[in-house]
């Protein structure tokens, strides 16, 4: 059985020139263990179909799905008590701007035992061990020390780290990363990327990383979903879709890598003749 | 151009520095941050030099030192062979006209306020005595030639995507005619696709007005597209410079190899070697 199964999702926001489709019908599964990268450029609808599952879009976003499964738990159907229950603990989500996801006014310790006295009912010494574990779990050097900063006083990496450190401390069974790595420098990236992959091979989860940079994909994916302005592209292995891409948007899009600049210029998307979406009329 | 310029060296710099006195207050210390620490560096007519380095190695600080918005603290600063200090005069309009910068944001560095009419002829009164129709048609040309439209001239900032913003903001640029462009992480912010169109733009310009591009990054794969040199940056000293080519083939300094090693592939082989890897652990 999946961990994840999504079968035609549809997300659109009311707007004042009427509803606009941020996603349609979009399919897809995560298996127990998988890495699933979803690739796409700003507004293809990557992010907000991660969010419908999560339950954060805000009230003009209307879901549909003809099923929105997470561990065979029906997420359509729950209210938002009994989801808050499982988001957080069994799916939980790493999102793109590290500095600005932590709350400025709390300690990041006091921030990351919120989420244990929340899910874990944990007394207040068993939390504190478990926050310096799991510090020292994502590479935070003097965790005891640090848990007693604000996340002003830490590095964009650091935060990071901490995020992840509150995404794995219920030990999830799928964790979202929404670009994790976009606001930080390459090397911090690499670092934080094997740390992702190390956790992921060592608790089995299932993790989905939301990205639009070619060699994050390549770096860590099993699998990979190309989306484009709400619809899915293409859906292959990961040496597949570089070894030979089916799609036209996914060939212009290594193709417009410029490691595989060919001559002095680059192609682009649009040089590219353009397949109608499937489904498309 | 004409041929005897060629080869000519447009800027050049000698050991410069630059240093920040942080104010102490009622319990720390004043100090002082050394953010260059004597950069040389040298760029011939029609070529481009990429500065590399991560968040905080003092890149934008040298080109802020470049595009002769802040003083030098010590070195020595030559641009079209004339020694500029504009700590000791002022900068006059022949010299601002000479060197432009392009930033990275291109939805902060466009005032929302203003027509892109108006952004394009903004220069052009403060630094000319051209005349309004005149500027107006000059304003016009550029827009065509950054592949905009002269229908764009009348619209406000917010009415354009990210890279049509940046399209804007290099036509604004390249308004006063300037020998000299600094680029600061130009496409950052842009999708794949569209850093593909602004790469291409920034070629073909080059091309045709024989500019010499300064481009910041931190972008290896977007650098070896782009560079005929490379300046590594690292805490405020230049580690490596040489030609790309040099480079990328012998890195020479540990910095240099652990950004490359850093940096993610996105080619068949290195997938095939990862899964191989994971598939053995």
């Amino acid at each position: 059985m999946p961990l994840l199964e999504i079968r035609n999702l549809t997300v659109s926001f009311e707007t004042s020139t009427g509803p606009f489709m941020a996603v349609q019908g979009i399919d897809l599964s995560v298996e127990p263990g998988e890495v699933l990268a979803i690739v796409g450029e700003s507004g293809s609808g990557k992010s907000v179909s991660m969010l419908a599952v999560m339950g954060l879009l805000p009230k003009t976003a209307t879901v549909r799905a003809d099923r929105m499964a997470f561990d065979g738990i029906d997420l359509l159907s729950l209210d938002p008590a009994q989801r808050r229950r499982i988001v957080g603990k069994d799916i939980s989500m790493i999102f793109q701007e590290p500095i600005a996801s932590l709350n400025p006014c709390f300690t990041v310790g006091f921030q990351i035992e919120e989420v244990l006295r929340f899910h874990m009912g944990m007394d207040r010494a068993r939390r504190r061990a478990r926050a310096i574990e799991l510090f020292t779990l994502v590479g935070i050097p003097e965790p005891e020390q640090r848990l007693g900063s604000y996340p002003h006083q830490m590095s964009g990496g650091q935060c990071q780290r901490v995020m992840i450190a509150m995404a794995i401390a219920c030990n999830p069974k799928l964790l979202i990363a929404d670009e994790p790595t976009t606001a930080l420098d390459v090397t911090i990236q690499k670092q934080i990327l094997d740390l992702l992959m190390k956790l992921q091979a060592e608790h089995g989860m299932g993790l989905i990383m939301i990205t639009h940079n070619m060699g994050v994909v390549a770096e860590t994916a099993d699998r990979v979903i190309v989306q484009y302005r709400g619809r899915k592209m293409e859906e292959a292995d990961v040496l597949s879709l570089f070894e030979n891409p089916k799609s036209n948007y996914t060939r212009a899009l290594l193709a417009a890598l410029p490691d595989n600049a060919v001559g002095d210029r680059l192609p682009t998307i649009s040089d590219m003749m353009f397949e109608p979406a499937p489904g498309a009329a | 151009m004409s041929k005897d310029t060629k080869g000519a060296v447009v800027v050049e710099g000698r050991d410069i520095r630059r240093d920040y006195h942080v104010r102490g207050g009622l319990f720390t210390p004043a100090r002082t941050v050394h953010a260059v620490k004597g950069v040389s560096f040298s760029v011939e007519k029609g070529k481009t030099l990429a500065i590399v380095g991560e968040s905080g190695c003092g890149k934008s600080t040298l080109a802020r030192i470049i595009t002769l918005i802040d003083p030098a603290t010590a070195g020595e600063l030559f641009i079209d062979g004339r020694k500029i200090d504009i700590a000791a005069e002022p900068l006059t309009p022949e010299m601002r006209r000479k060197v432009q910068i392009v930033f990275q944001n291109p939805y902060g560095s466009l005032n929302p306020r203003q027509k892109i009419g108006d952004i394009l002829c903004e220069p052009l009164v403060i630094n000319t005595d051209v005349k309004a129709d005149e500027r107006r048609e000059r304003a016009m040309s550029m827009l065509k030639k950054v592949g905009l439209g002269t229908e764009h001239y009348n619209r406000y900032p917010h009415m354009f995507s990210g890279g049509q913003r940046q399209r804007i903001a290099i036509a604004r640029a390249l308004m006063l005619n300037p020998s000299l462009l600094v680029l600061d992480e130009p496409v950052s912010a842009l999708d794949l696709s569209v850093q593909a169109q602004v790469l291409n733009l920034l070629a073909d310009l080059q091309d045709e007005f024989g500019l010499t591009y300064i481009f910041i990054s931190h972008d290896l794969s977007v650098v070896r597209y782009i560079a005929d040199d490379v300046l590594v940056m690292y805490f405020g000293e230049a580690v490596e410079y040489g030609s790309r080519d040099a480079v990328f083939s012998d890195p020479q300094h540990s910095y240099t190899k652990t950004l490359f090693a850093a940096t993610p592939r996105a080619d068949v082989e290195s997938i095939r070697a990862r899964l191989t890897r994971k598939n053995a652990a």
